[in-house]
């Protein structure tokens, strides 16, 4: 597929920001526990979740540059019952005003008490950030699931596809946590840096098992079933035009086999290996600099890995254009 | 997964046996359809460097086999009209739908936001987005030509179909037993593009038929032929003819 940035940025951004909400989210379920150290967080709260709206605000700002026409966008929301995109569509919103309820409860403090079980209470931002993380993952399904959906695009229709977007989200979202956390809550810096540890390591695992999957697949579409004639040498002599069109430049990136070796090769450095090691130092000697560095790197790496998602993917109606003349 | 059931399903069989690649149906499609009360179809630099635009219909052309024992085929790809169309359940607007009453996919283009999801999911190509007008567009089976009463009955068909010089587009209801496509398809081992993804096109090609009739020696010569059955033997006999014995 050609890879489309609007989709690049939409996809890593409001992963990023829903990872940001279930950090906090994480941290305050903790420290209810009394897992973490209790303090008054409610600030760092308010300042993660208007991050984390940020972040699902500039994707879905990125996301209508996808759109011919972007003034009808609200359409998109009808037919939830057959389509992800739409489903998408739905639950985005939701997440937002959900994040947006969590920062507002946090910002007056208004912390009602609904139920106490022994020492632990129970209170209204605490509910609502439940149903905020159950929207959050809904959102990462229905976004990997846009992609995942399509059966024909083997490299995507796989259940790897949900599983990274969803760790991946989720890491980028607690390094950007840690980061923030880094001045405003010192104390809970090395929470968040483990967690965004833990995760990025889970990420890696799974991203390495689809590459190594999809490195193994054969096409199910061939130019026999594509033109139903049965014979094991057929070639294309003309696919129809000279000139250009949609399908010569949609479906396919355009660019040479080293490219896009070198931008796994980039990815796999950027996003992984780079972080983890960075990561892994700040763990022991926390410097800003260095988790800056870090969370830097690994965003690039994610706009490469994304774009190699995309460009990964065979759409079997190349098989149709394959000659010019 | 919804299952759309129509009682009609208007489709294109194409003969691959009769198709010569002439281009005709291409340049009509795109004549009819540039044409329309839905405005024109993009085209951009056609006789200059760089031409691009939206086509609903391409014929493609495939050689099969290796020099000298090989066959040319010409292949005219349009939208199928599938049964179970993949293209119209991922559409966010419902601007993608497939019409109860016979079966055709459309877009309706005032719906449509353009986010190109349904040309991901068509495993054909049968897709073009008009880069002008932002919309999804494909092949709508000439749906403003077939139904209409101010033409002739004999022209309310695609405009493939009437272009055609050898008459390798056929047009009818592929459900009805009793049309000429069924009948095409059911006689002349009419196939589907691309089976695997279980989308059913409705549109069906009939492949290249030899046409080679075969004669056994049974066949160019009466076994029961009377002359043999008189022992008649006309030359190497022997002795002299009739003629010579009567000659003098």
């Amino acid at each position: 597929m050609q890879p489309a940035f609007s989709v690049i940025f939409l996809t890593t951004l409001i992963g990023m920001g829903q990872g940001v909400f279930l950090a906090i989210y994480t941290e305050h379920v903790y420290s209810v526990l009394n897992v973490v150290q209790q303090s008054n967080n409610s600030q760092f709260y308010v300042i993660g979740s208007v991050v984390a709206l940020g972040l699902l605000v500039l994707g879905l700002f990125a996301s209508f540059f996808h759109l011919g026409h972007p003034e009808r966008a609200w359409r998109a929301a009808t037919m939830w019952r057959t389509s992800w995109l739409s489903r998408e569509v739905i639950v985005l919103p939701i997440v937002m005003f959900f994040v947006f309820v969590y920062a507002v409860l946090h910002f007056f403090e208004f912390n009602i008490v609904l139920i106490t079980f022994g020492s632990i209470d129970v209170n209204l931002s605490l509910v609502i950030g439940a149903v905020a993380t159950l929207t959050v993952f809904a959102l990462y399904i229905c976004t990997a699931m846009i992609y995942a959906s399509l059966k024909f695009l083997q490299e995507w229709h796989c259940v790897l596809t949900v599983l990274n977007y969803t760790l991946l989200g989720s890491a980028s979202g607690f390094t950007a946590t840690a980061l923030l956390s880094f001045y405003t809550q010192a104390d809970k810096f090395n929470f968040y840096l483990g967690w965004s540890l833990v995760l990025l390591v889970l990420a890696f695992i799974s991203r390495i098992a689809s590459l190594y999957r999809n490195r193994r697949l054969r096409p199910i579409s061939t130019v026999q079933t594509a033109i139903g004639i049965r014979h094991n040498q057929i070639k294309q002599k003309s696919m129809g035009f000279m000139g250009g069109a949609v399908n010569t430049r949609d479906f396919f990136h355009g660019k040479t086999r080293l490219f896009i070796r070198s931008i796994k090769q980039i990815f796999i450095w950027l996003l992984f290996i780079v972080p983890l090691c960075i990561m892994t130092l700040t763990f022991y000697s926390p410097s800003y600099e260095m988790i800056g560095l870090a969370m830097i790197s690994m965003y690039l790496g994610l706009l490469a890995e994304r774009w190699y998602f995309f460009a990964d993917a065979n759409h079997p109606q190349n098989i149709y254009y394959q000659v010019i003349s | 997964m919804k299952q759309y059931k129509t009682s009609k399903q208007l489709a294109l069989v194409i003969d691959l046996n009769v198709c010569v690649g002439c281009h005709a149906c291409v340049t009509n499609c795109k004549e009819w359809n540039t044409s329309g009360s839905a405005g024109a179809l993009s085209d951009d630099n056609p006789y200059d460097k760089d031409p691009t635009g939206t086509f609903f219909n391409r014929v493609q052309t495939y050689e099969i086999g290796e020099y000298p024992k090989t066959e040319t085929i010409h292949f005219p790809k349009s939208c199928l009209h599938c049964e179970e169309p993949p293209c119209v359940p991922v559409c966010p607007t419902g601007a993608s739908y497939k019409r109860e009453e016979d079966g055709i996919v459309l877009v309706d283009y005032d719906k449509c936001i353009g986010c190109r999801y349904c040309s991901w999911a068509c495993p054909y190509g049968a897709r073009e987005i008009d880069e002008h007008q932002k919309v999804m567009k494909k092949c709508t089976l000439c749906v403003d030509r077939i139904y209409d009463t101010d033409l002739p009955e004999e022209e309310r068909k695609p405009a493939c179909v009437l272009a055609c010089p050898t008459s390798a587009r056929l047009f009818g209801d592929v459900h009805d037993p009793d049309s000429e496509v069924s009948e095409a398809i059911r006689e002349q081992g009419g196939y589907q593009l691309m089976p695997e993804w279980g989308s059913k096109p409705s549109n069906h090609y009939l492949p290249r038929r030899k046409q080679k009739v075969k004669h056994s020696p049974e066949e160019l010569e009466r076994v029961d032929n009377p002359l043999k059955k008189e022992d008649y033997q006309a030359e190497d006999s022997a002795g002299p003819s009739l003629d010579d014995v009567t000659s003098w």
